[in-house]
């Protein structure tokens, strides 16, 4: 089973992120789920979502413990969370930043989520859209596939602009 | 079809395939993605239906209470103080043998003020005349709320059913769900004691001591024949869409020498310990209850029994755990685990399982003994 954390604030779509990851995951045929963890969220809250995919169906509902991907949407959370708490060993880390970003000498996928959205001008109420793009980075690492990725995009959002943002992540995406 | 929806979705979706005619919702945390989306369907012209918005959960039940005595089919969702509020209406609705049916998205009861997963909201209710249902996954909730409505309306039973959800780890987790056609599964509802201003009656005016028993040894008659028809609505949907669950759902349990018993979600979690456990050598299993009401007869004997509840009836114990002991023989370890959304993980079932003693209360992060 692959499990991963998604660590964002209230607003910049962890949750939306998690549930398109478990449905670019169910195109590509496998089992998935997409578990939020609804806490005292609220906009600029630190929020926390997971996903799972496996090949059988998933049984486990408990929050995930032992992620082998950490997502991380707002890098302000690093010095004030612990990201990398129950990280597999061997396990992947993806940061939306700009520039490199040091976390315990662990190697750090970045990729700018942020500077592709206001790019894109996909902005939606003031806030650049994250959880669309940041699918195109996880595809990149291997997790879905971009075909799958920009297909649960186009099901779940109208707007194009979140498939062709999602590509420029997977292009863009520093591994 | 198959898609990937929350358990939410899932109910509402089957639903809307079932058609009701009337459906009457006040929404709640973490219940009000079913009704949202019902409110939905109505308003895009996909159910044809009337949905009364009303002010509050009494409301709710009391208008489908009045939609369904004149023999139309009826819907409500509801969650812990919500389904508290209809309490009143809840034990009407069953003894004006009523087939109404509802989801519950299974939520702790304040205070302290707490959204997440506990079964104290409906299983306060039990003794109310409902039939009780706990799912634990979204395709169960999917196909537990169409047989639900069969199973209310079939004239043998003519009581309401509610199902009953975790909140948040099913009713907002996304899982694949395949939905299906229902067809003929559900018949049109024929309710033989309908309102009819042709034939003018009166319902339920007083009734003194020498009737009113009566009335009572008919519901639990038509409980008693629940549990037949229950397995025969089972028995005719599982040769239909290829789906069967059981009024329990067992895992690994033909050679277990000790059985976890649970509801809803918990007992899925429990399956992985049993895994794990089998894995070290010990031959446990997972008897994951469905119907609460009717309570089923469990064969238990010869085996160790761990019964976690999610839930606790004050000075007396688990509910599960109580009722497995007055109905089995067997002295179950009862673990007290869950409540308000507290974290269990199946490393925490399978050391329920390991530091098992029979007769003994456990509860699950309180230090010492309780």
């Amino acid at each position: 089973m692959y499990e991963i954390r998604i660590h964002s604030r209230g607003g910049q779509g962890g949750v939306t992120a998690a549930r398109l990851i478990a449905l670019a995951a169910f195109l590509d045929g496998k089992h998935a789920t997409a578990t939020p963890f609804y806490g005292a969220e609220r906009r600029g809250a630190p929020i926390v979502a997971f996903a799972r995919i496996d090949e059988s169906p998933i049984r486990t509902y408990s929050q995930v413990r032992s992620p082998d991907l950490v997502v991380v949407l707002d890098r302000t959370l690093v010095p004030v969370i612990d990201v990398l708490r129950g990280l597999k060993p061997g396990g992947a880390v993806l940061v939306n930043s700009g520039h490199a970003v040091a976390l315990d000498h662990m190697k750090v996928h970045r990729v700018d989520l942020t500077g592709i959205a206001l790019d894109e001008n996909l902005v939606i109420a003031g806030e650049p859209v994250l959880d669309t793009p940041v699918l195109g980075a996880i595809a990149r690492l291997g997790v879905i596939s971009l075909e799958s990725a920009t297909k649960a995009i186009a099901e779940m959002f109208q707007d194009p602009r979140n498939v062709s943002a999602a590509e420029r992540a997977y292009r863009e995406v520093l591994l | 079809m198959k898609e990937i929806v929350t358990a939410n979705y899932a109910v509402a979706e089957a639903v809307k395939q079932a058609v009701p005619g009337v459906i009457a919702a006040y929404p709640i945390t973490p219940q009000t993605e079913i009704v949202e989306r019902i409110a939905q369907y109505v308003a895009r012209g996909e159910l044809a239906c009337d949905y009364i918005p009303v002010e509050s959960e009494h409301s709710a039940m009391a208008a489908c209470i009045g939609a369904s005595a004149v023999g139309i089919r009826t819907f409500t969702a509801t969650s812990s103080q919500g389904l508290l509020y209809m309490h009143e209406m809840l034990h009407w609705a069953a003894g004006a043998r009523l087939p109404i049916v509802m989801a519950n998205v299974n939520r702790a009861v304040g205070p302290p003020w707490n959204v997440w997963a506990d079964h104290t909201d409906s299983l306060s209710q039990r003794d109310t005349g409902w039939l009780q249902v706990y799912v634990a996954t979204a395709q169960e909730a999917y196909d537990t709320t169409l047989m639900a409505f069969r199973i209310a309306e079939d004239e043998e039973v003519l009581l309401p059913v509610m199902v009953n959800l975790d909140g948040f780890l099913l009713s907002h987790t996304m899982q694949d769900l395949e939905t299906l056609e229902p067809g003929t599964f559900i018949p049109a509802l024929h309710l033989p004691h309908a309102i009819d201003t042709a034939h003018p009656a009166a319902y339920a005016p007083l009734t003194g001591p020498n009737y009113y028993y009566r009335f009572r040894w008919e519901m639990e008659r038509s409980m008693r024949a629940a549990r037949r028809v229950i397995t025969r609505v089972e028995e005719d949907f599982a040769g239909r869409f290829g789906r069967r669950y059981g009024v329990t759902e067992e895992y690994r349990c033909e050679d277990a020498d000790i059985l976890v018993v649970a509801m809803g979600t918990l007992a899925k979690e429990a399956e992985v310990a049993v895994d794990r456990l089998r894995a070290e050598g010990t031959p446990a299993g997972v008897m994951r209850l469905r119907w609460f009401r009717p309570f089923p007869t469990l064969d238990l004997a010869g085996r160790e029994v761990v019964v976690i509840d999610r839930d606790y009836s004050f000075g007396f114990g688990g509910v599960l755990a109580r009722s497995i002991r007055s109905t089995t023989r067997a002295e179950p370890f009862s673990v007290i685990a869950g409540l308000g959304g507290q974290e269990v993980t199946h490393e925490d079932i399978a050391s329920f399982v390991r530091e098992r003693k029979p007769g003994d209360e456990f509860w699950f992060g309180v230090k010492g003994d309780v």
